[in-house]
């Protein structure tokens, strides 16, 4: 009946839908609704940047203005060594403004083209031409948000600074960026006053704090800022005083004599932000400092002491009592299960935890173990989200937590040492992740670490309805495994498994199954290169690729057998066929 | 524990050995599609593998094993697939993969059989380490648990870089003062041990000294040169003529005879150059200068490429 209806009062109605599944599925209905839905849509989300070609993107969608664009998840776990790392490009940068020449040609209907608004991307290589390109090309640019990037310094900064006249974002998370000296702050016109957000946190050198501070004065819509090391508390407390509408700060380097007059100004400044309800940063912390944010503690919805590892659990205790507001806590094994009682009995609020280790190598003095989450398992029924770095797990204590909080979305533990046992039966931990998946009926992200066999993929297979992305390592003992979460994850979209005993029978026997799914990745597990060889053979919609970092010391002149193991692969479903930015040690089957 | 994964490799029965030798093919099929009593015989004789691996490692329930022995039996009478596949096989497409009950499964599931044992040979050692380990650990401190745990695995645990990077760079400043005046090198040196490829004796390098790659060459050609002139002519050490001493070029892009790598925090051995001087030094536990020729040649022109393109 709605085809009846004139196009107009269709994309009006398509308006109302926000999300990019509900506008996709709209699309599927018939060609007339596919047709209005991809004139009218403005956001696009390609969630794998090698799925498809970026002028098919900007073909079908003429008025796209910004482009949250999340691709791949390229390792897992993160090998962070340049030379090891998937080469990745920014493809959708040259789409997008070709998008913004041509849609006033195959639309028709928008007008003179859409400019971009709007970047999002995370773990691609992006350049300083790139943003060069992308701030001269589009002068409306609003928000440029990018995560786990590298490849570009701080002259690409300068130029989206210099040329987004109307900049309201630049958020950057955990970059890996060259620092090419602080001017870049500068490179803000006068004019600029509409920034609303600016993070660079993970900037490792110097900036201009004048310039800094003369940009905080005149936005007074700034809402969220994060700072980095180089910004001192005495920088800090100035900018706080011109700024105390923020509601999200991240502190520079947080360390101050706390008997000195700094110290006290640093207090009022705080004092007077009434309205900040998130903190981050703490770099090089001191406890004596942390009394300073005391005053405001009890408005905190958010809090990060992650990057703080010289505050220990007493001091970490101190601070929690105050902060019983709290809805998303991260912070160091150093707070110790005694801590996390703490967080337990004050943060009944608590929603997302996040407990990362202090030691890599997991010889720290005091940790967490089972005993800390149940604590807050206890404490605290409104937790959903929970990314937990401990030295042992139970099942009695995971099925406990899995009684307690049935609300689990995301559920990511490791177990820093792998395939550890449940240290008080010796058995695996089958039962205990068993009873999450039965318990938190919508997790949709789910991590499995310590020693486990088939019989846990068996249970989420069977109760993980609505999984999405699931990581297993050093899991399992056969094939069956693998195959109980193909078959039976009916929403799973990616699938990440390292150092497992799954061979070519499990990734060959429900192939239909990865033109569901975003992504398969598998390293270190027994497939080998004749079975994705047999993958990529059947089943042309996928890109099969294979890494192999060995080529250097082993004869590259012979092509390895198809017995041959393959240590990576990487499966994904495109319509954009094999990738022409592939290093050489990534083979295209 | 990876080892014993790739100890099973190529020991196996595999699949495209099976089907060039038609009649070890039809040799299958025949005991499949035989009467009631080979079958069983050959169920018989992998319950008891079955058996075995159970006493070895299973750790799940007893349900378990029921499933796998039905799901055996379901696939047995279905032997028309094998000659279908055998066609297709030859066609390039293999059509019955996309079906539930794909032919490969009877030959991976014996493929895999003598893989698990041969794997299941090295695995159960770590799984009672890690037991033993771990119950040790109750009562004992960590860094006891620590040192009987596996070597550090490349890539866990899962922690971004970025987090990782921070780990190594940041320190509890509790007490001290001017730091911030400073970058954040610490005062104190960094040493790191140097041995270079045919020389007995190392050299220590304080990496605090130097702030860029091209010094850290300099240095080292410096620190060795002597010591290399003197190997390859131990008769000059002492003689009034001072032999004409080598340069140590080349050390960082592949074009001298040898080249710089180090040892990182995990025990690995990379290329020095790669990474920003800062990661670089956060990083490295032990350097070491290896001859060229050692290293694939084809690697280093790669290597030498990349570089001489990221200086453009």
């Amino acid at each position: 009946m709605m085809t009846y209806f004139p196009e107009e009062v269709v994309e009006h109605i398509f308006g109302f839908l926000t999300a990019h599944c509900d506008r996709n599925a709209a699309s599927l209905v018939c060609r007339a609704w596919y047709h209005v839905e991809r004139m009218s849509r403005r956001r696009v989300f390609v969630g794998n940047c090698y799925a498809v070609r970026p002028e098919r993107v900007a073909a079908r969608f003429p008025a796209v203005r910004g482009s949250p664009t999340s691709p791949i998840s390229t390792s897992s776990p993160p090998t962070g060594r340049p030379r090891r790392a998937l080469d990745r490009g920014l493809r959708l940068l040259p789409a997008a403004a070709a998008a913004g020449g041509r849609g006033g040609r195959a639309g028709g209907g928008c007008g003179g083209g859409a400019p971009l608004e709007e970047l999002r991307m995370k773990r691609m290589v992006v350049s300083d031409e790139c943003l060069e390109t992308l701030a001269r090309s589009f002068p409306n640019f609003r928000a440029l948000v990018l995560i786990s990037c590298e490849g570009f310094s701080t002259h690409g900064l300068a130029a989206v600074a210099t040329h987004c006249r109307h900049l309201r974002e630049i958020d950057l998370q955990e970059n890996e960026i060259e620092d090419r000296g602080p001017q870049w702050l500068s490179c803000f016109p006068e004019s600029c006053t509409s920034l609303v957000s600016l993070n660079f946190a993970c900037l490792k050198g110097e900036i201009n704090v004048a310039a800094l501070e003369r940009l905080v004065s005149r936005c007074p819509n700034l809402r969220s800022l994060r700072l980095n090391r180089a910004v001192s508390v005495e920088a800090l407390s100035r900018i706080l005083m011109k700024a105390p509408q923020l509601v999200d700060l991240g502190t520079g380097s947080f360390w101050v004599d706390h008997r000195s007059e700094a110290f006290h100004r640093l207090i009022s400044a705080i004092e007077r932000c009434k309205s900040l309800r998130s903190l981050s940063g703490f770099w090089d912390a001191s406890p004596l400092c942390l009394p300073a944010i005391y005053p405001i503690c009890s408005n905190l919805t958010g809090l990060n002491l992650s990057y703080a590892p010289a505050i220990q659990g007493s001091d970490l205790i101190k601070l929690i009592r105050h902060c019983w507001k709290l809805q998303r806590l991260w912070v160091l094994d150093c707070i110790g299960d005694k801590g996390l009682a703490i967080v337990a009995s004050t943060c009944k609020e608590l929603q997302e935890l996040r407990v990362f280790p202090s030691d890599i190598y997991g010889a720290g003095s005091a940790t967490v173990t089972e005993e800390g989450l149940v604590a807050v398992s206890f404490g605290c029924p409104k937790l959903h989200s929970l990314l937990y770095f401990c030295h042992q797990m139970t099942n009695a204590a995971l099925i406990t937590v899995a009684n307690n909080c049935p609300n689990f979305t995301r559920f990511r533990l490791c177990i820093l040492e792998p395939k550890k046992p449940d240290p008080l039966t010796n058995q695996p931990l089958d039962e205990g992740f068993g009873a999450i998946v039965r318990s938190s009926k919508g997790l949709r992200r789910l991590s499995l670490s310590g020693l486990l066999t088939d019989q846990v993929f068996m249970y989420i297979g069977m109760y993980a309805k609505k999984l999405e992305m699931l990581s297993i390592a050093f899991a399992g003992d056969s094939d069956k495994g693998m195959l109980y979460v193909l078959n039976g994850c009916k929403n799973l979209r990616k699938l990440e498994i390292r150092d497992c005993p799954f061979g070519d029978g499990a990734l060959l026997e429900n192939v239909a199954k990865y033109e569901t799914m975003r992504s398969l990745w598998m390293s270190s597990c027994d497939v080998t290169l004749g079975g994705c060889r047999a993958l990529a053979a059947k089943m042309p919609m996928l890109n099969v690729e294979v890494i192999n970092e060995r080529d250097e010391s082993e004869e590259s002149e012979e092509s390895p057998s198809d017995f041959h193991k393959v240590e990576k692969m990487y499966v994904y479903r495109t319509i954009a066929g094999p990738r022409d930015d592939a290093p050489d040690f990534v083979w295209i089957l | 524990m990876e080892q014993g994964f790739r100890k099973g490799q190529g020991k196996c029965p595999q699949l495209l050995d099976l089907i060039r030798n038609h009649g070890d093919w039809r040799g299958k099929e025949k005991r499949v599609v035989k009467n009631g009593v080979e079958v069983e015989e050959e169920e018989e004789e992998e319950e008891e593998e079955e058996e075995e691996e159970k006493l070895e490692l299973r750790l799940g329930p007893p349900g378990k094993e029921e499933y796998w022995v039905a799901e055996r039996k379901e696939k047995r009478e279905e032997p028309s697939l094998l000659s279908l596949s055998k066609v297709a096989k030859s066609n390039g497409s293999i059509p019955c993969f996309g079906s539930k009950r794909g032919f490969l499964q009877d030959f991976q599931q014996q493929q895999q059989q003598q893989q698990s044992h041969e794997r299941k040979g090295s695995g159960p050692p770590t799984a009672h380490a890690s037991a033993s380990a771990s119950g040790k650990a109750a009562g004992a401190n960590n860094s006891s648990q620590r040192r009987t745990a596996a070597a550090p695995i490349v890539g866990w645990p899962p922690v971004r870089s970025f987090r990782k990077n921070l780990a190594s760079t940041s320190k509890p400043c509790v007490e001290s003062q001017n730091r911030r005046s400073e970058n954040e090198s610490e005062k104190k040196g960094l040493f790191v041990k140097i041995n270079m490829d045919g020389i007995p004796i190392g050299r220590k390098v304080d990496l605090k000294a130097y702030d860029s790659y091209e010094k850290l060459s300099q240095a080292v050609d410096e620190l060795f040169r002597d010591l290399l002139a003197a190997q390859s002519d131990p008769l000059a050490t002492g003689t009034a003529e001072v032999k004409e001493k080598q340069v140590i070029t080349g050390l960082l892009d592949g074009s001298g005879e040898y080249t710089l790598v180090y040892e990182d925090e995990e025990g690995d051995r990379m290329l020095v150059g790669d990474v920003p001087w800062n990661m670089f030094v956060s990083t490295v536990k032990r350097l070491r200068v290896l001859r060229t020729s050692d290293l694939s040649a084809s690697f280093l022109r790669k290597v030498s490429r990349k570089r001489a393109a990221n200086e453009c």
